[in-house]
């Protein structure tokens, strides 16, 4: 198999582009891709400041990798779930990511800072394993971008994720949900603006990446989210792919085209500080503090209907911009 | 040929002599859902492994929330 851009010899193949690349010019449409992704969604410009939420995973790695090298000013912040020994690992290749770099890595820690770990709270509260570690990890990356005042949140979501999200949204025509799966969210109201500088880009092409730069990255997959609905939407849209190549990147990026215009939403509420802890809520108590508070056993404000248990769907969209049904539907992955 | 397959870690014996993606395809993976190393490098579906290589088939999926 020949490279497309200099006949060398290919080491990856791109089906859905009909192409292989060798190296140095997988590299190129690499950092093309990203670089048109926050080109058409304004993303970001020279001089911001960017948080990365850093899990330790190919993607995010990749995405600080590529960052870095278009020179932007990015901070990676690793939020630690204390999923034993998976999560040790994840913090650990992200320190050495960052060391290697020279990168600026933020820490917080679930279990240090706010009291539970994800196994924990998936035990404990009435949300799914997934829904609250989302939940969970949505508000800490807002929370440290808003206190280190950060211009911008970047994540690394991928083709494959999105158009997951997309599908699971479509086939429950979750019309707020899908008007809301933007690659760029404006900032608002305390809620920083939010990135996915990667959804251009395969899962393939991310892990590839990864791989022939040298990165060392967590292949293990989180122990807690066997039977994900996520996960399960991804190999639904990976059998067809299989013998339609193209197929996930027409349905993800033909909706960002063609689609998101007809999903417009003006629905938007008014958000007001969160009596707890002051970050943006439609209600009384931001979602995150109602879920932690049940967590850990605790009452919040003196009204007893205060923190009464919403539904799993309000939970996830107060806080977020984007629902995913993974946290929503996952109630197999508890 | 020995194939060192991940999530969980572990380890089979195939037949070499072949292209990868027959391989691939024996074991009823998506050519796309993979890297296959060989040696410290990816190698593409078309080229032929040998009884002596050992490769690692590593899935690119990642799921959960991030």
């Amino acid at each position: 198999m020949r490279c497309r851009s200099c006949r060398g010899d290919a080491v990856i193949e791109i089906r859905r582009h009909h192409a292989a690349f060798c190296t140095e010019h997988f590299f190129t449409m690499f950092r093309t891709q990203v670089e048109k992704a926050i080109r058409r969604h304004q993303m970001m410009a020279p001089g911001d400041r960017i948080l990365l939420a850093v899990s330790g995973g190919k993607d995010s790695l990749a995405l600080w990798d590529v960052l870095l090298d278009l020179g932007y000013d990015v901070t990676g912040l690793y939020l630690g779930l204390g999923i034993a020994e998976y999560s040790d690992r994840s913090h650990d290749v992200a320190r050495a990511f960052a060391a290697k770099r020279r990168a600026r890595l933020l820490t917080v820690d679930l279990r240090r800072d706010y009291g539970y770990d994800i196994p924990t709270a998936g035990r404990r509260g009435s949300r799914s394993t997934c829904a609250v570690c989302g939940l969970s990890k949505r508000y800490v990356f807002n929370r440290a971008a808003l206190e280190g005042d950060f211009d911008v949140v970047a994540t690394g979501h991928n083709l494959d994720d999105e158009a997951a999200t997309l599908l699971g949204n479509t086939l429950r025509w979750q019309t707020d949900a899908i008007a809301r799966q933007s690659p760029a969210l404006p900032g608002r109201d305390g809620m920083v603006k939010k990135v996915k500088p990667l959804h251009r880009l395969s899962e393939l092409e991310t892990a590839a990446y990864a791989f022939l730069r040298g990165i060392d990255y967590v292949v293990e997959e989180c122990p807690l989210v066997a039977g994900n609905t996520q996960l399960r939407y991804k190999e639904a849209m990976n059998a067809i792919e299989q013998t339609s190549p193209g197929t996930k990147s027409q349905f993800f990026l033909g909706y960002l085209e063609r689609g998101m215009p007809l999903f417009r939403s003006e629905d938007r509420a008014e958000l007001r500080p969160c009596e707890s802890c002051d970050q943006p809520t439609t209600g009384r108590f931001c979602a995150f503090c109602r879920a932690r508070a049940q967590i850990l056993g605790h009452r919040l404000g003196t009204d007893p209907g205060a923190d009464l248990e919403p539904s799993d769907r309000e939970v996830a969209q107060e806080l977020s911009e984007e629902v995913l049904p993974a946290e929503i539907y996952a109630r197999a992955a508890r | 040929m020995k194939v060192k397959l991940r999530n969980p870690d572990r380890e089979v014996q195939v037949r070499g002599g072949r292209p990868v993606g027959s391989v691939l395809e024996e074991r009823g993976i998506a050519v796309d859902s993979v890297l296959v190393i060989r040696a410290g490098e990816l190698i593409t579906r078309e080229m032929r492994v040998r009884d002596e290589d050992e490769l690692e088939i590593r899935p690119v999926i990642s799921g959960g929330v991030r």
